[in-house]
């Protein structure tokens, strides 16, 4: 499902959502405070802890709700943007931008909340910001080499950490209600406020705190929709019902000579081994991507029969469970392998021609059938294809 | 306008709210916030209409111009930022905040306090490039997706903030001592 761009919102209603979610961005941005530099510092210096406050909480709902909406499989975090590390440019400019913080007493975009309500010294960092910008793209070659030094890639916490993503929600929900609490006695005591807690709040707080755990305990508990039905097919498979219906490599093959538009040939291998050798008119899905939306459609339609295979003929069944899982009754797993097919067919040769006559005809008709089905792959080769809809990561980020 | 500006929203009700938008953002676009980068497209159509020799001739403009085929001001964050914009001062309005001053810590004088927003915006700026996006756009969105970079960046914005804390103390807290 999500990301809804550029699939289900066109990249050009995409500019009118950035507008829109810009409103709510500056809207709770101002609620905040964020507008009043006095009230940024106040971080720095003790009196003051709202920055923090608001920020630590926007990220740990967000990461919450991203980790929900994956495990739901509503959005697809393989190719949202995921800000690329490159180590030393992110360390150096963190420690600049720390400094402009404290100096300036802004960020760019508080510096525009502080601007849109009037503030002077606001636009005074935005026009800064721009300066900085212009000497940054000016003197770009000087710091060409230090932008791209020590690239990691789109590099994710947890992964570094080697735990889970909910996991490492769980704990940042911990960390964030600790820091909560460790700086509301700090603000306390500079402003020599006796820290009092109240029941209420008290109360208020922890049933926020307890709902956002026990949301990422369910997710790690419950299963997501791809593990169920790995899981319920391994249990049929185990119980060794549903083997599917077998197809003849034989058959399949005078199937394809004649009325090959009936059929559905679905190559379950990997991309690789698909482009080495496959059997005209095939499509490619690896197995493991079988089961998700953009592919399954191929799948679950009612116009041609399937014919699903593999390396193995596990690889097959399998396919044909996913497919039945997803509502596809109808559909066949070839008796032989991807390799022994390109055997039994293209790669004969005369002199593995057999004496006996029952033996002699299938040779015959190897022979034949290998050539008239080059030659419809050939013809079809565009038409029956999937479009490839290679998902492609959303440009983002501030750069 | 005799009426007094309203109180702030509660921190971790407002931190949840941006929470929100934040995460319907990148339901929808795929992309966190940002900020800088706009402030950025700014700056390129600027040299680019003032200065159209030199922009012609210098590499980064010229990816610049490829990446963005529609002109520099056709981006999400340009948009997104012109939102920012009306929120701001919706908000604002809503709550009496509009006012044109100058905000400062006590004691400083009017024209100590632009230098330094100007220079503090300059350094902001140049950092926001380096560390390809800002506070907005690597440190909370960069949070929020669990980038690795993202997290880094935010801690060294903090850290390098406390750590000059004490040496710009005058400019913040300055109590006449």
């Amino acid at each position: 499902m999500g990301p809804l761009v550029p699939d289900i919102i066109s990249n050009e209603f995409n500019f009118i959502i950035a507008i829109i979610v810009g409103i709510g961005f500056g809207f709770a941005l101002e609620q905040a405070g964020f507008g009043s530099t006095k009230k940024l510092v106040g971080l720095f210096y003790g009196y003051d802890f709202t920055v923090l406050k608001v920020f630590m909480t926007a990220g740990v709902t967000a990461m919450v709700g991203i980790t929900i909406l994956n495990h739901l499989g509503m959005l697809d975090v393989s190719i949202i943007y995921i800000n690329p590390t490159f180590m030393w440019a992110a360390i150096i400019g963190g420690v600049i931008m720390g400094g402009g913080f404290i100096i300036g007493g802004f960020c760019p975009g508080t510096s525009v909340v502080a601007a849109a309500s009037g503030k002077v010294d606001g636009m005074a960092f935005v026009f800064g910001s721009a300066l900085g910008i212009f000497a940054f793209v000016e003197g770009y070659p000087l710091v060409k080499d230090l932008m791209i030094a020590e690239n990691l890639g789109d590099l994710l916490v947890f992964e570094m950490m080697g735990i889970s993503r909910e996991l490492f929600a769980l704990m940042m929900i911990f960390v964030a209600s600790g820091i909560f609490i460790g700086v509301t006695q700090i603000e306390n005591k500079v402003n020599n406020k006796k820290t009092e807690w109240l029941k209420s709040s008290f109360f208020k707080y922890g049933v926020s705190i307890g709902l956002a755990v026990v949301i990422v305990l369910i997710t790690m508990i419950t299963p997501t929709r791809a593990e169920l039905m790995d899981k319920r097919i391994d249990a049929k498979l185990a119980a060794g019902e549903c083997e599917p219906q077998m197809m003849e490599e034989d058959k399949l093959a005078f199937e394809l000579m004649h009325n090959y538009y009936r059929y559905n040939v679905i190559d379950v291998r990997s991309a690789e081994e698909f482009k080495a050798f496959h059997i005209p008119t095939a499509i490619n899905i690896p197995l493991e991507e079988l089961h998700k939306t953009e592919y399954i459609n191929q799948v679950v339609q009612n116009i041609k029969t399937n014919v699903f295979y593999g390396a193995n003929f596990e690889q097959a069944q399998r396919a044909c469970l996913v497919a039945k899982y997803h509502g596809r009754a109808e559909n066949f797993a070839l008796n032989c392998t991807a390799l022994e097919f390109n055997e039994d067919f293209f790669l004969l040769t005369d002199d593995q021609a057999p004496d006996n006559k029952v033996d002699g005809e299938t040779f015959v008709f190897r022979k034949s059938a290998a050539q008239k089905l080059k030659e419809i792959g050939e013809a079809v080769a565009n038409l029956d294809k999937p479009v490839v809809k290679k998902a492609k990561r959303v440009q983002g980020g501030c750069s | 306008m005799s009426e007094a500006p309203k109180k702030y929203m509660n921190p971790y009700l407002a931190g949840f709210f941006l929470g929100f938008v934040l995460l319907t953002t990148i339901y929808v676009s795929g992309r966190g916030l940002g900020a800088s980068g706009a402030i950025k497209s700014f700056v390129v159509k600027t040299v680019e209409t003032i200065a159209p020799e030199h922009a012609s001739t210098t590499n980064y403009y010229i990816n610049q111009k490829q990446n963005n085929p529609g002109g520099p001001l056709k981006s999400w964050l340009v948009f997104e930022v012109i939102g920012v914009l009306i929120g701001a001062f919706l908000s604002a309005v809503m709550s009496n905040r509009v006012m044109v001053k100058i905000e400062k810590g006590p004691g400083v004088r009017n024209g100590v306090r632009i230098a330094a927003a100007v220079f503090g915006g300059a350094l902001f700026g140049f950092g926001s490039q380096l560390a390809r996006g800002c506070t907005s756009g690597a440190a909370l969105s960069g949070m929020a997706v669990m980038s690795f970079g993202g997290i880094l960046t935010m801690m060294a914005i903090f850290g390098m903030a406390y750590a000059m804390a004490y040496f710009f103390r005058k400019l913040w807290i300055n109590k006449a001592n």
